[in-house]
């Protein structure tokens, strides 16, 4: 006879703490294996992951630089969990935030030679536009031509990078910079200001902080809120319902493209100071891992980017230090979003460890 | 004149080659998708394949081992994605799209310390026949083995499918996992075959880049074909033969964008580089705006989970 020692029974309703617990067991999850990675790689994996994951935060400068990258992908996956909530798969964010960019960073250059404290809202705003434009092509596509977003967004996002690229070498190219691929810096008055001296943490993170607030705002206190979510849980009953489902395609996307604008945007006029060929180092792809570590809430979103923006830290520093590519981050990316989506599991479905008992031996 | 007409059968020939990679892994994502998954990864897989294959290759000096060591990488990392997908029952789209970031970071790491490394002169067959016969030379000889092979692809999958009780059974579990379960189907079985034969053509795809194509390992070489093979399916409406079309169209503005910055127009490089790209959503638009016939033609559980109670 066969003993059963487990038990897989469903879940009639889905607990509420381990639904914000599992994306805990997931990074813990990937702490492993990435130690085994190390491992295999030959390195010592404790000292691996220590620098890793805590020499990186260990001073002020690491912590700023902490929130420099956590300050776009939080605002990034915040537009984009209104799109996941609704069942619409926007994974072209990285294009939008590109196009976003060249929008803003367009108007830095028109505003080359002008001083005032109009300058900056303008471009900030522009860039949001450009991003919120550059997302209504898949959503505009999938609502009246029934295109596939998922292949439409992402294709935009090779059109944006080579649009950069032709403006960059050509048209907007620094005319005193050797023929290098990058523009001229912008003016002064179109940078973020800089929060503490010697740091490079700046007044971006309010723009991230207030959009967090306001989606908070839409997905919990809105009719439209509510309306995503219904459409995100069932589409036969938003339709019955009688929500206008177009519509509402298209202002997620608008909300996303938006958002992913703002970051690009922040990015140039942060950080960079410029544009060149590479303004974001992929922050649009791993916006989806964290959309979906902090369960496309809010605030854990804010949590979740400041876990992910740690990967990207880490594998500057394990590239210094231990000669990894820096594209071990990448790797820890990608199976932080394995370990999760397989411990939702544990969501739908108890397992129970029934042991031996005694007469059945 | 006649050089002129060998130039064309050149030209066909480069085509062809280029549109390869397509042709395999458009076809292997035909068959997962017919049985109801949408594997999101395979730009993931194809660049998995394509760095085991050229690394394989430099360290045993073997080329086929290289071309099975590639199917064999894109198999088991699509095996990642079964386990997730079939087992675990996770959300086909955000189990692809960690496959891919997974991959492209995992094979820049893996291929390391093989940049700048030259590959190996691949066998081409029939080279002689290729030079002594004008125009119909260039486009029917003097190919790698693999080329071939993809050529006859679509046509014995369109067999496969079509004829075989294995095609049908997979059909069914695509149009209709909970009858074709009370049949007596396994269908979490099936799905998982179809995902690892899937991954193994995307491996092989990538490994024709690396090793045939441009024989050299560059971080990120797949650069979109694997999501232009995934819109190739959609473009195919899923039926085998017509990806061989798409991909051959595709392959073709390939070429003929490199030629148009080779002779030097007066259009922007990166223009032209962008061509591919926007004709696929230019391509997309006009398939997907008939919604009976996309309808009609995909399998219906596509991308659905399924969960049989036991």
């Amino acid at each position: 006879m066969e003993v059963q020692l487990i038990k897989i029974e469903k879940r009639n309703d889905v607990s509420r703490s381990i639904y914000f617990l599992t994306p805990v067991l997931a990074i813990f999850l990937t702490l492993f294996g990435g130690g085994i990675i190390f491992y295999i790689l030959g390195f010592n994996p404790i000292e691996a992951l220590k620098f890793f994951f805590i020499t990186p935060i260990s001073d002020l400068y690491g912590l700023s630089e902490l929130l420099v990258k956590a300050t776009p992908l939080c605002l990034i996956a915040i537009g984009l969990s209104f799109c996941f909530k609704s069942n619409n798969w926007n994974i072209g964010a990285e294009g939008q935030l590109i196009f976003g960019g060249i929008v803003g960073g367009g108007v830095a250059l028109l505003f080359y030679n002008h001083d005032g404290f109009y300058v900056l809202p303008i471009i900030i705003l522009s860039g949001a536009i450009g991003g919120m434009l550059f997302a209504m092509i898949p959503a505009i596509l999938k609502t009246y031509f029934n295109t596939n977003e998922i292949l439409v967004s992402l294709m935009l996002v090779y059109v944006a990078k080579l649009l950069l690229d032709f403006l960059v070498v050509g048209p907007w190219s620094n005319p005193e910079g050797f023929n290098f691929p990058e523009t001229r810096q912008f003016s002064e008055s179109a940078r973020m200001p800089i929060l503490f001296e010697g740091l490079r943490i700046h007044a971006g993170i309010f723009i991230t902080l207030i959009t967090v607030f306001l989606s908070w705002l839409i997905l919990f206190k809105t009719y439209l809120g509510f309306q995503i979510k219904v459409s995100g849980l069932s589409l036969k009953t938003a339709k019955y319902a009688g929500y206008k489902g177009k519509t509402m395609i298209i202002i997620v996307f608008m909300i996303s493209g938006a958002c992913a604008g703002l970051a690009g945007v922040g990015e140039i006029t942060g950080p960079i100071g410029q544009l060149h060929r590479n303004i974001s180092p992929d922050y649009g792809f791993t916006a989806i891992i964290v959309a979906f570590l902090g369960r496309l809430n809010p605030v854990g979103i804010i949590f979740a980017s400041l876990i992910v923006a740690l990967t990207y830290l880490g594998a500057e520093t394990a590239q210094i230090f231990l000669q990894v590519p820096k594209y071990t981050g990448q790797v820890f990316q990608g199976m932080i979003l394995f370990f999760l989506l397989g411990s939702d599991y544990l969501l739908f479905f108890k397992i129970k460890f029934l042991g031996l008992k005694k007469n059945e031996l | 004149m006649s050089f002129d007409l060998n130039f064309i059968g050149i030209l066909i020939g480069a085509i062809m080659a280029s549109s390869v990679p397509l042709i395999l892994a458009a076809s292997g994502e035909l068959i997962t998708e017919r049985s109801g998954v949408l594997n999101l990864g395979v730009e993931g897989m194809m660049i998995i394949g394509a760095i085991s294959g050229f690394a394989l290759m430099i360290v045993t000096g073997n080329l086929f081992f290289a071309v099975i060591g590639s199917m064999l990488s894109g198999l088991i990392i699509s095996l990642i994605f079964g386990l997730l997908t079939q087992s675990l029952l996770t959300n086909h789209v955000a189990t692809g799209l960690a496959l891919t970031i997974f991959g492209i970071g995992m094979s820049a790491m893996i291929g390391k310390n093989f940049v700048g490394i030259p590959g190996k002169e691949f066998p081409l067959l029939f080279v002689n026949l290729k030079e002594s016969i004008p125009f119909l030379g260039p486009i029917f000889f003097g190919h790698s083995i693999i080329l071939y092979f993809a050529f006859g692809l679509p046509f014995l999958t369109n067999y496969f499918l079509k004829k075989t009780k294995t095609g049908l059974i997979i059909r069914a579990v695509g149009d209709s996992p909970t009858s074709a379960s009370n049949q007596g189907i396994n269908v979490t079985l099936v799905r998982y075959s179809c995902i690892l034969y899937g991954g193994a053509m995307c491996g092989l795809a990538g490994a024709y880049l690396s090793l045939i194509y441009t024989p050299q390992w560059i971080e990120n070489m797949t650069g979109g074909r694997g999501w232009i093979a995934l819109a190739l399916v959609v473009f195919a409406t899923w039926s085998p033969i017509k990806v061989l079309i798409g991909a051959l169209i595709f392959g073709g503005i390939t070429i003929l964008q490199l030629h148009m910055q080779a002779v030097g127009l007066r259009i922007p490089v990166q223009l032209l580089s962008a061509l591919p790209y926007i004709m696929t959503i230019i391509v997309l638009v006009v398939i997907s705006r008939d919604s009976r016939k996309i309808k009609l033609n995909t399998p219906t559980s596509l991308g659905q989970i399924f969960y049989k109670e036991k």
